[in-house]
């Protein structure tokens, strides 16, 4: 029998989706038979609670959650989201039910022995609500007392070897796509390069000293299976600087009828034999492929990069071999101003595990010198980009403009000169000027 | 700048606008101090550690605070 009479939620499970009230509500008998005899460590009917106050903010129209509050372990100012509600005598169980976020491993790889320990902790020592996972990347475990913060801590870094997120004003959990470990298409190791630069920045990560969030996403090639074009404020996508590899006979086994186009993906229905002019030459955005001959041809000059060609025909073709990433930035959900995609900021940069990426952390650290004076509170990465300019950032970045910076042509009359890009300056001997000129 | 001078600058500086403020940005604590927003986090962080600053957070911004002051320590405890 459920603690808290919950009719709208009750509604919600009647739609054609997978319900999280369905979830709640199979937790909430799992806590209250226990089967397992946990020894709880915080109310066992916190998920009863969970359903109540949610049913009331439903009936309310408001929230009865209250904003913000200590976040988290000790020296960390990040990883924990402390979370109170506000009808703390209803729905004692979640007095507290603070968030707190686990960095996910790089890739997401786990045993299915960790994810069990895992729960088991979770069942344990909070609400054994997860969310896998966040849309940062992290693990997130919903739910649980203050108390019980520095235990579950010590628990994670000396037993899971396993560390806490970020949250607040800091650098957030890196997250990456499962590059080399599964995908030929990657250009670089996403993993090692998120592993990498998750260790070098744990100050930033845990003690928050930036205007706002700050997150890095790695994606191994354009296809960018963590969108972290759209949703990171520093993006490393995977490219290539040489041609794309193309193998004629495999291009004939595509045409020919022999190789399954996308892979064999959207197989669900019969789209009649493959056409390479129609489905690959003429759906490629900057029209640079050709098929003439039976023979398929490419101006990699034009080439953006954009994957649909080796979506299509992964047999046929292949990135090129000079392999490194593209560095995007800005951007953004909205919040202060609208939602931004990712400004490109780095053409090619070499991704070298050997100098430990240096090219790429000195990228990194100039621009957040430069957001970290200039930045307001509150304000991202991409609203500085855009309030100061791209050519600011150039700029700080002491890189050379490229084509590839130029968004649309100048609208802008006016050309302002600084004295260093000037030959000669500013100066000029007034004595040789008065020789031609009088006063 | 000393370690020792900074601390007095914060907590003279906190301490001052406590009437109205029990929350600061980082920002405003590297203004106090009159340096380099990275300069600054050493000294910050080591407040932290002395527990005499502690932080709060919405769980998207982050603040600041001396340990104990405003509405951050009655946060757990207040009606
Ligand atoms: C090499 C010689 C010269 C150079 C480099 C030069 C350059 C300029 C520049 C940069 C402007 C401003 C344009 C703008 O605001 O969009 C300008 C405006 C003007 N200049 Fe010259 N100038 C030169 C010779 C002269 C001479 C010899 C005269 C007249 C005897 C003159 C008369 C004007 C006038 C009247 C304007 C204002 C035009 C307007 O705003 O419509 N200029 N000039
Ligand atoms: S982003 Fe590219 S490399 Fe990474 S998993 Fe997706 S397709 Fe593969
Ligand atoms: S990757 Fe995209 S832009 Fe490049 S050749 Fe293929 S379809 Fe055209």
């Amino acid at each position: 029998m459920a603690k808290h009479d919950t009719p709208l939620l009750d509604q919600l499970e009647s739609g054609p989706w997978p319900s999280f009230v369905s979830d709640l509500k199979q937790e909430a008998e799992v806590r209250a038979k226990n089967e397992k005899n946990v020894e709880y460590q915080i109310p066992q009917d916190v998920v009863e609670d969970l359903l109540g106050v949610l049913e009331l903010s439903f009936k309310d129209g408001t929230t009865h959650w209250k904003h913000g509050g200590i976040v988290g372990v000790f020296g960390y100012g990040g990883g924990v989201i402390g979370r109170y509600c506000d009808q703390p005598q209803q729905f004692p169980g979640v007095a507290h039910f603070h968030t707190m976020r686990v960095n996910q491993p790089a890739g997401k790889f786990y045993t299915s022995d960790y994810l069990r320990k895992l729960c088991d902790l979770w069942e344990f020592r909070g609400s054994g609500l997860t969310n896998m996972h966040g849309s940062t990347g992290d693990i997130v475990l919903l739910g649980t007392t203050t108390p019980q913060l520095e235990e579950i801590f010590y628990e994670l870094t000396h037993d899971f070897n396993q560390d806490l997120g970020g949250s607040g004003s800091n650098l957030r959990t890196p997250s990456d796509c499962v590059g080399q470990a599964r995908c030929e298409y990657a250009c670089y190791d996403t993993q090692d390069l998120c592993h990498h630069l998750t260790n070098e920045y744990q100050d930033e990560l845990h003690r928050p000293a930036f205007p706002y969030k700050f997150k890095f996403k790695f994606d191994g090639c354009p296809n960018c299976c963590v969108a972290s074009i759209a949703r990171s404020d520093l993006s490393f996508i995977g490219t290539w600087k040489d041609d794309i590899r193309i193998d004629q006979d495999a291009v004939k086994g595509y045409v020919d009828g022999n190789l399954k186009p996308n892979g064999g993906a959207h197989a669900g229905r019969d789209w009649g034999p493959f056409d390479i002019v129609k489905e690959v030459v003429g759906l490629c955005p900057t029209e640079c492929m050709r098929y003439e001959n039976g023979k398929l041809e490419i101006n990699n000059r034009e080439c953006t990069r954009c994957m649909h060609c080796i979506n299509v025909m992964p047999r046929a073709l292949r990135p090129g071999k000079v392999k490194g990433c593209s560095l995007l930035a800005g951007a953004k959900a909205p919040i202060v101003d609208g939602a931004q995609m990712a400004s490109l900021i780095v053409p090619f940069i070499e991704v070298n595990k050997e100098d430990g990426y240096q090219a790429i952390k000195d990228v990194i650290e100039k621009i957040w010198d430069w957001w970290m004076e200039e930045g307001k509170n509150r304000e991202r990465l991409g609203e500085l980009m855009k309030r100061q300019g791209l050519q600011k950032l150039i700029e700080v970045l002491e890189i050379d403009p490229v084509p590839q910076h130029v968004q649309e042509p100048r609208h802008n009359p006016y050309i302002f000169w600084k004295e260093e890009e000037v030959t000669g300056g500013w100066d000029r001997d007034v004595n040789e000027f008065r020789k031609h000129h009088q006063r | 700048m000393e370690y020792e001078e900074a601390k007095q600058l914060i907590i003279d500086g906190l301490t001052k606008k406590s009437k109205s403020k029990s929350k600061f940005y980082f920002s405003d604590l590297a203004k106090i101090l009159d340096m380099k927003p990275r300069a600054a986090k050493k000294f910050v962080n080591q407040m932290v550690t002395e527990e005499i600053l502690e932080f709060w957070s919405s769980g998207s911004t982050s603040m600041y605070g001396l340990k104990g002051m405003g509405k951050q320590a009655a946060a757990e405890h207040e009606d």
